[in-house]
């Protein structure tokens, strides 16, 4: 695939792509996958160990991969709603360790479009990898709508550290469904950012840890608008002994409606699992739901969790403010230490590039 | 520089302070003493107009403006600073993210935070996990980068050890040491008389001012007698 067709796109949809984490000029990254509407516009990557291709090359080229499509849902006993031939497939070969991320970008572009994507994730034994998925829509998008499917394969020993950016706008509506795999000793964290409005959001990605010492995180920063739905969960399943999840989120109202949940089921002995919600409301319009569940029939393990929401304190407020900031500065200020970037154990880059992103849309004011 | 006149506070629909009456020239310097739960502090922070410390008569004039009515952003703004006594502890804001808003001037941020031993801390989430003395030297730290013109110091030395005390004092001295700064300095113990020049103190006892006089002659007095004697000697002097 050429890079012309990136090229031809207008200035305003650049400036959408690129704010879902997406970098043009690929010096950052290794390897890259582009899609428009169902287009694959662009897909290369720059090193041997990474196979990057649409799905619907899949078939042809690795029918032995294709295979896997399903398998991770088959693993929850469900079944997929669709059979889809559009989105990615990645896979990193054994031992490949990336010093820099991968990056995909999924892009709305026609009105009245429905996307579906089925993207595939292997990461092979020892593997090390960043991928950066970005979701994304161009003004002229209206009433767009996205089901993004994804399963992750994380292998012997292998880390994935997948962090995908949604920076939709009011009128669309997007379900991801997504499901991860974790053998023995694997390492997933799964980290999700949504800073722009949103019509309605329904997900809740899950983890099976199926080898004993697997790890797994899930980590979210959510901005809810005025009239957006975000009902948005993690779910890890700790099916082997020794295995482990932490899932964090920090969830912030200006006026939407915000539902965190968590999840976490150990089916197995000395297992660990924590959850932590952490909310701010902005605005009196706004609502926040959490709901935190922990299940086990086991007596070893060690499940907890922690949940608060409220406004955000007067005293931070009044201490910014002594300094001089006006109030509405202090606010976002505290705003946007409250959405840390550094809780998605990104590595300094990868977390500066977020954290520039998170900068760009809070300091226009909330 | 600041009038008080006639100044009655409420707080939660407590009155906390009756008549104060007080008043800082251009270039001094004023100690307030007082025991636990006089109202010094309600005092600072109605002249900061922090919420909840509600002015039911009086006047609070800085910079011959009445300034009652005006938010705590603009009266920072105006020239007033305060060291909190019990800052609060703020997640996933950076020390240098506030120095930086407050003084443009990378080199001098750098080399006030050597001098207070802070460059390490300039990283860390501002007050999270920062011991008493880390705690007051930040709060100093970032009042002389804001650059008041008065200076409201609420118990600096609490907590602090003899070391840290006189490295602070010594900024703090540098910063009066230009002749149009002023502050009013709230101490428990003190320890502050022995690093500051302060020609002027005054005590407050139950939300009133009691006295006002030489600082180290009243401070005497209240070591001696306690501020129960100290009120009944002075009266006659009421300001």
């Amino acid at each position: 695939m050429v890079k012309e067709n990136l090229i031809k796109i207008d200035q305003e949809d650049k400036e959408s792509i690129a704010s879902s984490g997406f970098e043009f000029e690929e010096s950052k990254r290794m390897a890259t996958f582009f899609q428009q509407d169902d287009e694959p516009f662009l897909f290369h990557s720059l090193l041997e160990g990474v196979d990057i291709l649409p799905m619907g090359e899949l078939l042809n080229r690795f029918p032995q991969f294709y295979k896997l499509k399903g398998e991770a849902f088959k693993m929850l006993k469900k079944t997929l709603p669709e059979d889809i031939n559009k989105g990615y497939f990645i896979r990193v070969k054994k031992n490949t360790v990336l010093e820099l991320p991968i990056q995909a970008c999924l892009f709305l572009k026609k009105a009245n479009f429905k996307q579906k994507v089925h993207n595939l994730v292997v990461v092979e034994e020892g593997a090390k990898v960043y991928l950066i998925t970005g979701c994304t829509a161009s003004k002229s998008a209206n009433e767009g709508f996205h089901l993004g499917i994804s399963e992750f394969f994380i292998e012997r020993g292998a880390y994935l550290n997948f962090t995908m950016i949604h920076s939709w706008k009011e009128d669309i509506t997007v379900r991801p469904l997504s499901v991860a795999l974790l053998e023995e000793g694997a390492h997933f964290v799964s980290n999700y950012v949504c800073l722009r409005p949103v019509k309605d959001i329904v997900m809740s990605p899950v983890a099976i840890l199926k080898g004993e010492d697997a790890k797994a995180s899930f980590n979210s920063l959510i901005l809810g608008y005025k009239f957006s739905n975000q009902d948005i969960g993690s779910k890890a399943i700790l099916r082997a002994n020794k295995t482990q999840v932490e899932i964090v989120s920090r969830v912030v109202s200006l006026g939407g409606c915000i539902t965190s949940r968590g999840y976490i089921k150990a089916e197995a002995k000395y297992v660990k699992g924590h959850l932590e919600c952490r909310g701010l409301i902005i605005n009196e319009k706004g609502r926040i739901y959490a709901v935190p569940e922990l299940e086990t029939e086991f007596r070893d393990v060690d499940l907890t969790h922690e949940a608060a929401i409220g406004k955000i304190s007067k005293e931070e407020v009044e201490y910014l403010c002594a300094r001089g900031m006006s109030f509405q500065e202090a606010q976002s200020i505290i705003v946007r230490g409250f959405m840390d970037v550094n809780i998605l154990g990104l590595p300094s880059l990868l977390q500066q590039e977020i954290k520039n992103l998170e900068d760009k849309i809070l300091n226009k004011g909330l | 520089m600041l009038q008080i006149k006639n100044l009655y506070v409420e707080v939660g629909g407590d009155l906390i302070l009756e008549d104060i009456n007080l008043s800082i020239d251009e270039g001094e310097v004023m100690i307030l003493f007082g025991p636990n739960g006089s109202g010094k502090t309600t005092l600072i922070k109605t002249i900061l107009g922090f919420e909840g410390y509600k002015i039911r008569r009086g006047e609070i004039i800085f910079k011959n403006k009445v300034i009652n009515n005006l938010s705590t952003s603009e009266r920072a703004n105006l020239g007033l600073g305060i060291m909190f006594q019990h800052p609060p502890k703020i997640y996933g804001v950076k020390l240098l993210q506030i120095a930086e808003y407050l003084c443009k001037d990378k080199e001098n941020i750098e080399k006030l935070a050597k001098n207070l031993s802070l460059k390490a801390h300039l990283s860390r989430d501002i007050n999270i996990d920062f011991s008493g003395g880390e705690m007051k030297r930040s709060e100093l730290f970032q009042v002389i980068l804001q650059n008041p013109d008065l200076l409201l110091l609420d118990e600096p030395e609490s907590g602090v050890d003899i070391e840290n005390i006189s490295i602070m004092c010594k900024v703090l001295n540098k910063f009066l040491s230009h002749r149009k700064k002023s502050a009013l300095i709230i101490t428990h113990t003190g320890y502050i008389l022995d690093y500051i020049e302060a020609k002027k103190g005054c005590v407050m006892i139950e939300g009133k001012l009691w006295c006002v006089g030489e600082p180290r002659r009243i401070f005497n007095t209240i070591k001696e007698r306690g501020y129960e004697k100290c009120k009944e000697c002075v009266w006659s002097r009421r300001i």
